[in-house]
C-alpha cells in the first residue's frame, strides 16, 4: 500500500479541506467483517447477519437485488462508461467490527489517523453540531452536541436508526426513493450499509450543521450508504457531507441513496461536496419530499470522481412548498459530471428553482439533465431553471438535456441556459495586470461560480474557492 | 537609464508588418503623446509592448528601465512595471474590481506571501478618494455592463493602485464624452510625477487639452515621422493628417 509519508497533508488552511490530493493516502486496516468479492444473495445475508437485522429488512434487500438484476444498465441515455463497472469484482461490505463510538479516543487507531488527517475532529470542535464519520461500510464515530439530544434530535448511523428507532425509520424508509426507482437505487437497497439517520422533532431548529464524512479506504470496494433525514413540523436542519478516497488503480463504486422528508413548515438544507478520486464511479440517488409550507434545498458540488450521475430532486407534495437545487460541477480531463435536478410539482402554489453551473476543463465533460413536471390540475406552480456552462479549453465539452413537462394554464416555467468560454482577450487583459495565466483562468472560473458559492456556508466557500484554484493548475498551456 | 526605450522595433501581425524600425524613448517623469491616422500602427505598438501573442516582434528591443521586455509573457511585463490602459477593456463576470486588484497585487508579492486586507483597502480607498470614485464602485464585477466612461474610470483606478513605472494609454479617449475624457485626464495628471512615464496614444488632439504632453510624436505607416512639442498637436488639429502625408510623400519618393 502507498506510503502515507509521501503525501503530505496541507496544513496551512484549517477548516474544511477539499484539495484533490488531501484524500490521497491510505493506512492499512484490519477488517473483522468482509463479505468477500461479488454480489450474490448470500452477500446480502452476510450483511444482514453481521448487522443482526430483522426479517423485513432482509426481505427488502433480497427483493431489491432481484430488481437490480432485472434492470438494464441505462446506457440508452447515460454514459457507456457504466459498462466498465464489474459487479463481480467489488467487495460489498467491509468493517472493522466496531460499533460507532461517541469519542474519538475509542475509534481504532488506523481509522482515527485517517479522519484526523482529513481534519474531521478539528472541524467538529469548530463549527459543527454533530459528526458522523463513515469508514468503508460502517460509521466509526458518531456524536452530537448534548443539548440537541436533550431536545430529542436523533443523529445516528442508519443501522442504529433502524434498530433503535424503528417506529420512525420504517415509516419513511424507502418511501421517497423506492428500491425500484432505478438500477442503482436497487443496488443500494440490496447492500446498503452506513449513512445517517436524522430525526428533528417538531419546532426544533438545529442552528449549526450536522456533518457526515464518507471515506472509502479499501480497494475494489463499493460504498453504499443510506441516509434518511426527517424534519418534523416546523423543524430546521442543515446537513453537510464530504467524501474522499485514495487514488487506486482499480475502479471503486459509490452508490448512495439519500431520502429527505420535510413535514409541514420544515426546512432541510443538504450540502454535498463530492471530491472523490478519479477512479470512483459515483452513482447516487437523492430526493426529498416537501409537505405543506416546507422547504428543501440541495446544494450539490461535484468536483472529483470518474463518472458522477446525480440529480437531486424534490417532490413538492404539500401546498406552498419550495424546492431548490444549486449545483456546481467541475469536469476535468477524463471526468464526466452528469448532474442536474428533478422538480416534481404535486400541489398548488409550489415553487422550485434550479441553478446549475458547470465548468469543463481540458477533455472534461459536463452534462446537465433537468426534469420539471407540473400536471394540468395544479394552479400557480412556478419553476425557474438557469444552467450555465463554462468551457476552458477548445476541446472541453458540455451538453444540456432539459425535460420540462408543464400542463394547464395556471403554471409557469422559465428556462435559461448559456455556454461561455474564457476568451483569449480576457486572459490577456488579466495577465496585463500581472496575473499568471493559471491565476487568470482560475479567477475567471471563480467569477463564474461566485454567486453560487456565496450560498455555501463560509467554511465551505473558502475551501471551494481554493479547490477551484488547485484544479485550474496545469489546465492551461 | 530610467526610461522606456524602444529601439528599432518591428512588429508583424497575421503576416503583415505593422511596425517598422520604430524607435522612441520616454524618460521617467515625462508624458509623451503618440498621434497618427487610423492604421498608423499606434495600437499595435501598445499591444506588442504588452506581449500580446498575436503581435510578433521580429526585430528590435524595448527596454523598461534597461530591461528588455521583448519575448516576456504579458504578466511578466506587467510585473516589471508596464501598465497598459486598454482601448476596449475586457469584462470579467463575477469578479469584483476589489478582488481583481487584490489578486493583481498578490501576484506581485514573493511566493507564499499574502496581502494584508486592511493595508489593501486603505490603499484602495486612497486611490478612490483621489479619483473621486464612489466606494460602491469596486464591489461591481470588472467592466461588466459598464458604460464607456465607467470602463475608463476602472482602468485609471487600476493604474493608480498598481503604480506602474510606465503606462501606455491605448486610445483611452476613443468614444468618450467630454466628462469621461476629464476622468482619464485627471487620473493621468494626478499620477504624473518623477516616478512614472506616460505614453498617451490618441487619434485626436482634444485629449491633449487636458493632458499637456512634454513631447508629441506623429506615427505613420509603422514609424515616427515627426516629433515636436505640444504645439505639434495643435498644428495637426488645424491641418489634419493629410498635411503630414503630403509633406512626407516627396521626401519618401526622394
Amino acid at each position: 500500500m502507498s506510503d502515507p509519508a509521501t503525501n503530505t497533508p496541507e496544513t496551512e488552511a484549517p477548516g474544511l479541506d477539499f484539495d484533490r490530493d488531501i484524500g490521497n493516502f491510505h493506512y492499512d486496516t484490519k477488517y473483522e467483517h468482509d463479505a468477500g468479492v461479488g454480489l450474490r444473495p448470500e452477500t446480502l445475508d452476510y450483511i444482514a447477519d453481521v448487522k443482526g437485522e430483522d426479517d423485513w429488512i432482509r426481505a427488502f434487500r433480497h427483493k431489491a437485488l432481484k430488481i437490480f438484476e432485472s434492470k438494464p444498465i441505462p446506457t440508452h441515455w447515460a454514459s457507456k462508461d457504466l459498462e466498465a463497472i464489474d459487479y463481480d469484482k467489488i467487495r460489498y461490505y467491509l468493517s472493522t467490527g466496531q460499533r460507532p463510538t461517541r469519542s474519538w479516543d475509542e475509534v481504532p487507531d488506523d481509522v482515527k489517523k485517517t479522519f484526523e488527517r482529513l481534519g474531521i475532529p478539528e472541524q467538529e470542535r469548530k463549527f459543527l453540531a454533530g459528526v458522523e464519520a463513515q469508514f468503508d461500510s460502517e460509521a466509526s464515530y458518531s456524536n452530537m452536541k448534548e443539548e440537541l439530544a436533550k431536545q430529542g434530535v436523533i443523529f445516528v448511523g442508519s443501522t442504529e436508526g433502524l434498530m433503535e428507532h424503528p417506529e420512525i425509520f420504517r415509516k419513511y424508509f424507502g418511501k421517497v426513493i423506492p428500491a425500484g426507482d432505478n438500477k442503482f437505487s436497487a443496488l443500494n437497497s440490496a447492500v446498503f450499509s452506513g449513512g445517517s439517520f436524522i430525526y428533528v422533532p417538531p419546532g426544533v431548529k438545529v442552528k449549526q450543521p450536522l456533518q457526515a464524512y464518507f471515506r472509502i479506504n479499501a480497494e475494489n470496494f463499493g460504498q453504499f450508504e443510506r441516509t434518511l433525514i426527517i424534519a418534523d413540523e416546523g423543524a430546521e436542519v442543515t446537513y453537510m457531507e464530504g467524501c474522499t478516497a485514495p487514488k487506486f488503480e482499480t475502479t471503486t463504486l459509490h452508490s448512495a441513496v439519500v431520502e429527505l422528508v420535510a413535514l409541514k413548515g420544515a426546512k432541510i438544507q443538504y450540502i454535498t461536496v463530492q471530491n472523490w478520486s478519479a477512479n470512483v464511479f459515483n452513482l447516487v440517488t437523492k430526493r426529498g419530499m416537501a409537505m405543506d409550507d416546507a422547504e428543501i434545498k440541495w446544494i450539490d458540488c461535484n468536483i472529483g470522481s470518474r463518472l458522477t450521475m446525480k440529480y437531486p430532486g424534490v417532490v413538492l407534495r404539500g401546498k406552498n412548498s419550495r424546492g431548490e437545487v444549486l449545483s456546481i460541477a467541475l469536469a476535468h480531463d477524463g471526468q464526466h459530471q452528469d448532474t442536474g435536478a428533478k422538480m416534481v410539482h404535486a400541489a398548488d402554489n409550489t415553487t422550485s428553482t434550479i441553478t446549475s453551473k458547470s465548468i469543463s476543463i481540458g477533455k472534461g465533460r459536463a452534462t446537465y439533465r433537468g426534469l420539471v413536471t407540473m400536471p394540468k390540475h395544479l394552479q400557480n406552480c412556478k419553476n425557474n431553471t438557469e444552467c450555465d456552462a463554462l468551457l476552458i479549453n477548445d476541446n472541453s465539452c458540455t451538453d444540456t438535456y432539459p425535460a420540462i413537462t408543464v400542463r394547464g394554464d395556471g403554471n409557469s416555467v422559465q428556462h435559461e441556459a448559456s455556454v461561455s468560454k474564457v476568451s483569449a482577450e480576457q486572459i490577456f487583459y488579466m495577465m496585463q495586470r500581472g496575473l499568471k495565466e493559471e491565476q487568470a483562468m482560475s479567477l475567471a472560473v471563480n467569477g463564474f461560480v461566485n454567486d453560487l458559492i456565496r450560498e455555501f456556508p463560509m467554511e465551505y466557500s473558502v475551501e471551494l474557492k481554493r479547490l477551484i484554484e488547485l484544479e485550474m493548475e496545469g489546465s492551461v498551456g | 537609464m530610467s526610461a522606456l526605450e524602444i529601439k528599432n522595433l518591428s512588429v508583424r501581425v497575421a503576416g503583415n508588418d505593422v511596425i517598422n524600425d520604430f524607435s522612441l524613448t520616454v524618460p521617467k517623469g515625462e508624458v509623451h503623446a503618440l498621434m497618427g491616422p487610423n492604421g498608423a500602427g499606434k495600437s499595435s505598438l501598445a499591444k506588442a509592448l504588452a506581449g500580446h501573442e498575436d503581435y510578433e516582434i521580429t526585430r528590435g528591443e524595448a527596454l523598461l528601465d534597461g530591461r528588455d521586455i521583448v519575448g516576456m509573457e504579458p504578466d511578466e511585463t506587467a510585473r516589471a512595471g508596464l501598465f497598459m490602459a486598454f482601448q476596449y477593456p475586457s469584462e470579467i463576470p463575477g469578479v469584483s474590481i476589489a478582488n481583481f486588484l487584490r489578486a493583481a497585487l498578490t501576484a506581485r508579492l514573493p511566493e507564499g506571501e499574502t496581502l494584508k486586507a486592511p493595508a489593501f483597502y486603505k490603499e484602495l480607498y486612497r486611490a478612490m478618494d483621489e479619483l473621486k470614485i464612489d466606494r460602491s464602485f469596486t464591489s461591481r464585477p470588472v467592466n461588466e455592463g459598464f458604460s464607456g466612461g465607467e470602463k475608463k474610470r476602472c482602468e485609471i483606478l487600476q493604474m493608480s493602485v498598481l503604480k506602474p513605472s510606465f503606462a501606455v494609454m491605448d486610445e483611452t479617449d476613443s468614444g468618450l464624452d467630454i466628462d469621461a475624457l476629464r476622468i482619464v485626464a485627471e487620473g493621468v495628471n494626478a499620477m504624473r510625477g518623477p516616478n512614472i512615464g506616460f505614453l498617451v496614444i490618441t487619434h485626436y488632439q482634444r485629449l491633449l487639452n487636458y493632458i499637456v504632453p512634454d513631447k508629441v510624436h506623429v506615427m505613420h505607416e509603422g514609424r515616427i515621422v515627426k516629433t515636436g512639442g505640444k504645439s505639434l498637436a495643435l498644428e495637426l488639429e488645424e491641418k489634419g493628417y493629410d498635411w503630414l502625408k503630403s509633406e512626407l510623400t516627396p521626401a519618401e519618393a526622394g
